[in-house]
């Protein structure tokens, strides 16, 4: 168990003319689960061989518990990793898949039949400790990959979106699984997913990147409701975040066919645009004589089962609304939406930076 | 656009210890093992490069340089006529030995496309009941000595007439170059992929409209490729040559018959008449030789 | 996909026709003609006695053997040990692979010319010899048998490890890098994961080089004659020998079918040997 702290990492690929990281710096405490969570090509996942020590950094420092570990070989880390493609060895039965590590570091037969057994019996293997990986499903595959990694008791563990080729209800399992497992071992974690909902169930953490530069830091929940910017907004949440521009006149915001009460803090905005975002099951359906009510025109109706998402315009943007499972309505209707003052959020139109009200 | 942020965990860990300084011990480390490994590719290459260098030498130094010892490892002494004698002299009978490698090469070439490149084809595209045996047959085709096939058939080709012809020697060169062929040929057919034939049969052509116009345009690269390989199989195969062939020799039977009588100077020039192709040949498959095997594994 | 035409069967034809005239016949007829079949003695045995009492013969078998022995390790060995160095990716690497693979496409005969202007008595290797002041060596005298052996043994090793090489880098291009960065992170040493993940999984690669190249090394003969006359006997030497210079084409089809069993029997060894355990296991 150790603490990671990353400072300003810098990471150009050859060829390239914009860096894959750039210069990022980023604390994990100690028995954290910190999730980098960003769109392909971000630079989540070269952070995490960085910090594996599979790529080195062009400048910038890796600091684990009280060593730099910068430049050192992946081996001398003392760390594990679960690989997106598993990288469960063929040509090895699942019993020395696991043990792999611990043979490695010359760890004594007993010992390492003992661990084995331990971790096979954590994810249920104990069953296909004597088949090959070619016997074994998908799901039980990642589950080999798990215990090798969990196995060697390293200081960090490390995971490059294992789940994500696994088919959607086993991801929803073993999610479960992996973080009532993790949380149980307490290791420093570091996991990298483009999956914003396995983000915000596994992390105690989530750092959002995009184009190489982190975004935001922050709790799940804090992501979730108060985003920094509008990326951030837009990328978490599904549906993602609405966006809305609208002009600002004394003390109120035109949204082209509705007007909203400005907080204090747009005053210097009077005159220009402001960009406003609303999460669609913020959105509640009102009357049409309620105060504030916003008109909204159906374009599409989904039912979800679970809930209805209706798709509106409100003055020619697109607003998408969640409603209850019962509720029903048709495209070209008309709707009254009231958009909660604690659930509004405000962008600067230009820097795309959320404003604090 | 936000910057670069320092994001701090939140204080559980109390004041905010040190950062240890940047350890560059490893990446000395890797920089020395990085330099050991080009020592020892430099050396491999000297290994691999110097013969050829050295035959050159042999083959443009003057008769009075190679009859000189010890020997200069740079060029001292340059002239053609160790080479000029060797290709041209009529008793060496180099040049029409090397006319004759020509034709049966691109004898072969033509014989094992025109016969295997169909059976690629049929490989690549059909499931057919004896797929398997066929393949089976072709993989045991290749790995049986050629001598095995060479003596008797020489005897064949006497009772048929066709001995000491370049027919002869290209029947068998093709039987040796029709497995690859037809290997080759079926991976390359595979990599095309059935969508756009059929694409082409829907909008009115022939089968084999469609394979012209389709098929043999993306497969060329790839054809020609198995073309070199053969034409190379055909042009180094010495035993076959040599035994179904008295008066039309190709190059390295011409050479390998000569060897008890002919002055040193000659077979140094043969040496290097013989390799000065190679460097061409692999120049032009350098971008297939990978490919190749991973095909013909299977 | 599978159809029900007779297309496939029309354009496998000339392919199938053509390899058994004049290849399933001629190994039949081969086989038989060791046996005497075509002779004036009719079906006997006594080619094979005279193949046997030919001291040459066992001579040949001895040096085939020991040819192959000492060369094939040496081989395999040095050509892993190039493809690893063409994987790390070093600066030149598309140059070296050209230089490392124009032997590919070189006879054994230009091999042994080759290094016949190196090891003659007053080539190239006795001529660095004297710069340095040392006495030159007869390399290639026939008195020596360890040194003919180690002449051969090098000109076949310069010109045939790029046959291997070439095998075991598209064997090892196929590998998923996942799997070597597995075990670094795992805590095993580059030697370690050499030992426990590259070479099993290029198990495969290798089964092929080790089948195609014993096949291929029974097959040389030239580059002994080129660099020692018939000083070092090498089986299809001998058969060129019985059937050229000593008009016996009878033996020499005797000696051919020795090779060819002697192919055959090495290549089952090897499936035998080389056999996966987990590809047994998917069945």
């Amino acid at each position: 168990m150790a603490e990671i702290r990353l400072r300003d990492l810098v990471k150009v690929f050859p060829g390239q003319q914009t860096p894959a990281v750039d210069r990022v710096s980023l604390d994990i405490a100690e028995g954290e689960f910190m999730v980098l969570l960003g769109p392909s090509g971000c630079g989540k996942t070269t952070m995490l061989r960085m910090v594996a020590g599979l790529e080195l950094p062009g400048s910038g420092q890796v600091v684990i518990g009280d060593r730099d570990v910068t430049y050192l070989p992946p081996r001398d880390r003392n760390l594990s990793m679960v690989f997106q493609s598993y990288a469960v060895f063929p040509h090895r039965r699942v019993r020395e898949n696991i043990g792999f590590g611990l043979a490695m570091r010359d760890v004594p037969k007993s010992e390492i039949e003992r661990k084995v057994t331990w971790a096979a019996e954590l994810l249920q293997l104990t069953d296909y400790l004597d088949r090959y990986p070619a016997q074994l499903s998908g799901g039980q595959r990642q589950r080999v990959a798990v215990a090798r990694a969990i196995v060697v008791d390293a200081d960090v563990l490390l995971m490059d979106e294992p789940l994500s080729n696994l088919d959607a209800l086993l991801r929803l399992g073993f999610r479960a699984e992996l973080k009532k497992l993790v949380g149980e071992l307490g290791t420093t974690t570091l996991y990298v997913t483009h999956d914003q909902v396995e983000a915000l169930s596994l992390g105690d953490r989530v750092a959002v990147m995009r184009d190489g530069v982190l975004q935001q830091v922050a709790p799940p929940l804090d992501v979730y409701n108060t985003p920094v910017n509008e990326f951030v907004g837009g990328f978490i949440g599904s549906p993602p975040m609405n966006f809305l521009t609208g002009t600002v006149h004394n003390g109120h915001v035109d949204l082209g066919g509705a007007s909203l009460t400005a907080p204090k803090a747009l005053r210097s905005f009077t005159g220009r645009q402001v960009r406003l975002g609303v999460r669609a099951e913020a959105v509640r359906l009102v009357g049409e004589s309620a105060p504030g009510a916003v008109p909204a025109r159906v374009e599409v109706y989904e039912p979800l089962g679970s809930a209805a998402l209706v798709t509106t315009t409100v003055a020619g943007q697109q607003m998408k609304v969640q409603a209850p499972a019962t509720f029903r309505a048709r495209p070209g209707e008309t709707l009254w939406l009231d958009l909660p003052e604690t659930r509004r959020r405000w962008f600067d139109p230009e820097t795309a930076l959320a404003l604090e009200t | 656009m936000t910057g670069d942020t320092v994001t701090r965990a939140p204080a559980r860990t109390g004041a905010a210890r040190p950062l240890p300084p940047v350890d560059r011990r490893p990446l000395r480390r890797l920089r020395l093992v990085r330099t050991a490994q080009h020592l020892v590719a430099i050396l491999i290459t000297l290994f691999m490069a110097a013969p050829i260098y050295l035959i050159t030498l042999a083959a443009f130094s003057s008769r009075a340089e190679l009859n000189r010892f010890p020997k200069a490892v740079w060029p001292r002494d340059v002239s053609i006529d160790t080479l000029r004698a060797f290709l041209l002299s009529p008793g060496t009978g180099v040049l029409p030995a090397l006319v004759n490698s020509l034709s049966v090469g691109i004898g072969t070439l033509v014989v094992s496309l025109l016969i295997g490149a169909p059976a690629g084809y049929a490989v690549a595209r059909y499931g057919f009941r004896g797929r398997d045996a066929y393949q089976l047959f072709l993989l045991l085709t290749r790995s049986l000595p050629v001598v095995v096939l060479a003596i008797p058939l020489a005897s064949f080709f006497l009772n048929a007439g066709l001995y000491d012809t370049t027919y002869a020697v290209v029947l068998v060169h093709s039987v040796l170059a029709l497995p690859t062929t037809v290997l080759i040929t079926a991976s390359v057919f595979v990599a095309v992929p059935v969508d756009l034939e059929e694409a082409a049969l829907v909008f009115g052509c022939t089968r084999f409209g469609a394979f012209r116009q389709v098929v043999l345009p993306m497969a060329l690269p790839g054809v020609a490729a198995s073309s070199i390989f053969t034409f190379v199989l055909s042009w180094n195969e010495i035993l076959a040559a040599a035994v179904l062939t008295l008066e039309v020799r190709t190059l390295p039977a011409q050479v390998l018959v000569s060897l008890s009588e002919s002055p040193l100077r000659y077979q140094f020039a043969g040496g290097f008449v013989l390799v000065l192709p190679a460097l061409l040949f692999i120049l032009l498959m350098r971008r297939y030789l990978l490919n190749m095997w991973g095909s013909t594994i299977r | 996909m599978p159809r029900r035409t007779v297309a496939p069967y029309l354009l496998l034809a000339p392919s199938a026709v053509f390899l058994l005239m004049l290849f399933g016949w001629p190994v039949v007829s081969g086989v038989l003609q060791a046996f005497g079949y075509g002779s004036t003695l009719g079906f006997t045995s006594s080619y094979w006695q005279r193949m046997a009492d030919d001291p040459r013969f066992w001579e040949s078998v001895r040096n085939t053997l020991l040819l192959i022995l000492v060369l094939l390790p040496v081989q395999f060995c040095l050509a892993i040990g190039m493809a690893l160095l063409l994987r790390a990716r070093l600066r030149f690497s598309g140059g070296y692979f050209y230089l490392w693979a124009v032997p590919l496409a070189v006879s054994d005969l230009a091999a042994g010319l080759v290094w016949l202007s190196i090891f003659t008595d007053r080539g190239y290797l006795n001529s660095m010899l004297a710069w340095f002041g040392a006495d030159g060596v007869d390399w290639l005298n026939y008195q020596s048998p360890t040194r003919m052996l180690l002449a051969v043994v090098l000109a076949e090793l310069w010109r045939s490890t790029s046959l291997v090489l070439v095998i075991v880098v598209s064997g090892m291009q196929l590998l998923p890098r996942d799997y070597d960065e597995a075990a670094q992170v795992l805590g095993a040493t580059p030697w370690q994961r050499l030992r426990h993940v590259t070479l099993p999984l290029l198990k495969p690669s290798l089964q092929v080089a080790l089948i195609l190249r014993t096949i291929l090394a029974f097959q040389a003969f030239a580059v002994a004659q080129a660099l020692t006359g018939r000083q070092f006997p090498l089986l299809i030497g001998e058969t060129y020998e019985w059937y050229v210079n000593l008009s016996d084409p009878n033996v020499a089809s005797a000696v051919a079918v020795v090779v060819l069993a002697i192919s055959m029997v090495t290549a089952v060894i090897y499936l035998r040997t080389l056999r996966s355990p987990e590809a047994e296991a998917r069945r």
